[in-house]
């Protein structure tokens, strides 16, 4: 490892074992290669078995296929992640106070901290959220950051999740198969579980139910159906929860609620956990084709007899336009400094950034602002001419529908590869519950690595595996 | 429970049994074939009647073979009904009701399904289709002892247990009404070595032959083997049986609930219009005729059953 190669986790730049990496080392020191190589196979077994699969878009048969999974765990010190969760919470309070100033009164707007067409013509602005009031104030139940590394205990967040952020459960799935294939690990380090997010899940939904109801309220995740790529997600949260999973079709408005249909009749529900994007949850108010939502659900919840989970028209917080703008609007509605850091982007829209961007495309990422999945997006160091050229025609054709950020040095961890520990590049996507007054952080995360070597990609839909990820007790 | 769910079980453990039910009845196909009495592609006529998927067959392909015969009822996905089929929808429905069973039977179904991909990927040398589907067996009942052994005893396990009886009630009596002349008592051939080969095969097919010598040694002839299969409750894939078994889950369910089943009154209907006499009356009755009205009224039951609890609507 050179010292102006990228940072990595497990020996730093100078080759030095990192502290947090010391108890791994030393059991990885002692194990039979050949012994780790079955393991690996073993551990593909387990999640084919236990069928954590994923489906991918776009082939005519859904067809199933398993996330690749590392055996090297991706360690956090307690340090570090201490410093991490409080910078987690600051901008997570800071999205849901966005979501209701934009929703209610625009005080940023009339700041000035943002350019109100930002947010006039958005497609993510939902007007039929303006003035609503959700069950508990809650906007974003669920938020997952995606964060980068570049250095020791230098973060950035890359993405904001706040619409329905998946992975979770190959958070939960990866840390339930090295607890199988490796006890001692657990035994020998101090690594605080994930594993009470279900519970969590279920307790934080629970309580951001709609007020004044006599009874426990009635939770359900609602789902697209079993080819949706993240099917297996779904279906592995209700378990978790002990809740129903419901498709559109399941559910009916029944004397102005929202209920499901059981074998006894029409049950209703309180808090529901809808994996379907806002355009298809209610033919009747969005996209009248969708086959996959409730007619009527919206009227539903404006009512205030229903919490959906996360509200719709939190898009507008993630939206990646509006990304550049989070450091001021963690500062306008929490008074401090973010202390977790953005990376520097580029409006598109805005004549002079598209000037450098266009000068630059070489250098720099250029995403779509509503794109997601790693689709759509130029990675200029990487690309070819003929590719580069084709994009700054795209870029030039519609240049809001895009923002450049540099590419950062991401930080790598090693993979268990033939040749032994071979360095790959990781993000890390932590998982926020959010409910009235209290937000819980599950220590660690997704962590998903590029197993293609200098390759930044890290979207499963696109080769990328996942690892577990430790944060240690200190 | 969610009606959708309801559906899922019930499928579920319909297909798992179609898939078992199909292996058995291959099985003693070609053990037939092998005996080489009587005129084996004629066999597997009845084989192909038996399972119910004759008339597909004879649609999808150009003539009747044996090998043509083996690959439409193991493997292709052409017909829903091949035990390829069956476990691919076996195991679909279990995960649109993965969150219904326990993990412990999703894997033994996961697992059965990826066993039976890998098996009948390829056309089967006939030297391996006595493993392959010993193989099939030991997955489906590796499936049912998860449910035994790790399910509540609850609406779930009732959905499960009614898709298995109706299924398997369905089966059994499709064996005897394809078999059922050389059953009857009139036919002049009886004692002769054609008939003791087929009565032999139909008790096969439904893993009586045990049980029965058991009960009537070598004595047994067609009126025994009639009142084994459709009349006695202690042979657990005879129609009596699985009525009974229907019975005790539809109560089971009609006791949490708050509406009465019709479904159960049909069962009921079922067990007191056909099931409570004498052999000799369902020969009276014409054999054919009584296995023909039966097949009907488990249709309706199974109708009943989608409409009560609102697999649909």
């Amino acid at each position: 490892m050179n010292a102006s190669g990228p940072f990595d986790e497990m020996w730093g730049k100078e080759d030095t074992l990192r502290a947090p990496y010391r108890g791994f080392h030393s059991w990885f020191d002692q194990e039979d290669p050949a012994r780790l190589r079955a393991k690996q196979r073993e551990a593909d077994e387990l999640f084919r078995l236990t069928g954590i699969t994923f489906n991918v878009y776009g082939k005519a048969e859904a067809e199933e296929r398993l996330i690749p999974f590392d055996i090297i765990p991706r360690i956090i010190s307690g340090h570090e992640w201490s410093k991490l969760s409080r910078g987690i919470e600051q901008r997570v309070r800071a999205i849901n106070a966005f979501l209701h100033d934009i929703y209610h009164n625009q005080e940023i707007l009339k700041a000035g901290r943002i350019p109100e067409e930002m947010i006039r013509l958005n497609d993510a602005f939902l007007p039929h959220m303006i003035g609503v009031e959700p069950p508990g104030g809650v906007y974003t139940h669920i938020v997952g950051i995606d964060l980068v590394c570049t250095g020791p205990g230098e973060f950035y967040v890359l993405e904001d999740n706040a619409r329905t952020p998946s992975g979770v459960s190959y958070m939960l799935e990866n840390r339930e198969t090295m607890l199988q294939m490796f006890p001692e690990l657990f035994s020998q380090n101090r690594v605080r579980p994930v594993q009470n997010y279900p519970v969590n899940l279920r307790r934080s939904l629970a309580a951001t139910a709609p007020a004044g109801l006599d009874h426990d309220p009635v939770v359900a995740v609602l789902t697209p159906g079993i080819y949706n790529s993240a099917y297996f997600e779904h279906a592995f949260l209700a378990d978790q929860m002990g809740v129903e999973l419901v498709e559109g079709h399941d559910l009916r408005v029944v004397d102005g609620r929202v209920a499901m249909r059981t074998t006894e009749g029409y049950k209703p529900i309180d808090v529901l956990y809808r994996r379907v994007d806002d355009d298809f949850l209610d033919p009747l108010n969005f996209n009248p084709d969708s086959a996959l939502g409730v007619p009527g659900v919206m009227d539903v919840y404006r009512a205030g007899r229903l919490t959906l989970a996360n509200a719709p028209g939190t898009g507008i917080a993630d939206d990646k336009a509006i990304y550049s703008y989070m450091p001021e609007i963690v500062e306008f509605y929490t008074g401090e400094r973010p202390i977790l850091q953005n990376v520097q982007t580029w409006r598109c829209s805005e004549p002079d950034a598209l000037a450098y961007v266009l000068d630059n495309l070489g250098d720099l990422v250029v995403k779509e602002v509503h794109g997601s999945g790693g689709y759509g997006m130029l990675i200029g160091p990487t690309a070819t001419k003929k590719e580069i050229a084709a994009f700054r025609r795209k870029l030039k054709a519609r240049p809001s529908n895009y923002i450049a950020q540099p590419t950062l040095s991401l930080s790598t961890v090693p993979i268990f590869s033939r040749s032994g520990l071979t360095p790959r590049h990781v993000d890390l996507r932590p998982f926020v519950l959010v409910s009235p007054g209290n937000i819980q952080i599950t220590p660690g995360g997704l962590t998903r690595v590029a197993l293609k070597k200098g390759s930044l990609v890290v979207n499963s839909s696109q080769g990328g595996g996942t690892k577990d990820t430790w944060v240690l007790e200190d | 429970m969610l009606g959708k769910t309801a559906n899922g079980l019930f499928w579920m453990s319909r297909y798992l049994e179609r898939a078992e039910n199909t292996a058995r009845l291959i099985e003693t196909g070609q053990r037939i074939a092998l005996t080489r009495l009587g005129d084996s592609d004629e066999e597997w006529a009845s084989v192909l009647q038996s399972a119910g998927v004759y008339d597909a067959f004879l649609a999808n392909n150009e003539s009747l073979t044996k090998e043509a015969a083996l690959n439409w009822m193991l493997r292709s996905r052409d017909n829903p009904s091949s035990i390829r089929s069956s476990i691919d929808a076996a195991r679909q429905n279990a995960r649109l009701v993965r969150t219904a069973i326990t993990g412990e039977v999703w894997e033994a179904v996961n697992a059965t399904y990826m066993t039976s991909n890998r098996i009948l990927a390829r056309k089967l040398a006939e030297r391996d289709l006595p493993a392959v589907l010993r193989t099939i067996r030991q997955h489906t009942a590796l499936v049912r002892g998860m449910m035994h052994g790790t399910m509540m005893r609850n609406e779930i396990f009732d959905f499960l247990r009614i898709g298995t009886f109706l299924e398997r009630a369905d089966y059994t009596a499709r064996i005897v009404d394809v078999k059922y002349y050389v059953l009857l008592p009139s036919v002049s051939a009886v004692g002769t070595k054609i008939d003791n080969v087929h009565w032999e095969s139909i008790l096969r097919a439904v893993s009586a032959n045990g049980g029965f010598r058991m009960e009537y040694g070598a004595t047994g002839g067609p009126r025994q083997i009639v009142h084994f299969l459709i009349l006695d409750k202690r042979m657990p894939r005879s129609l009596a049986f699985c009525a009974d078994k229907l019975t005790d889950n539809l109560r089971y369910l009609n006791a949490g609930n708050r509406t009465r089943a019709r479904s159960l009154e049909k069962v009921t209907e079922l067990q007191t219009r056909y099931l409570t006499h004498d052999v000799s009356a369902i020969f009276d009755y014409g054999l054919h005729e009584f296995i023909q009205s039966v097949l009907v009224h488990l249709s309706e039951v199974a109708r009943q059953i989608e409409v009560d609890f609102r697999f649909y609507e």
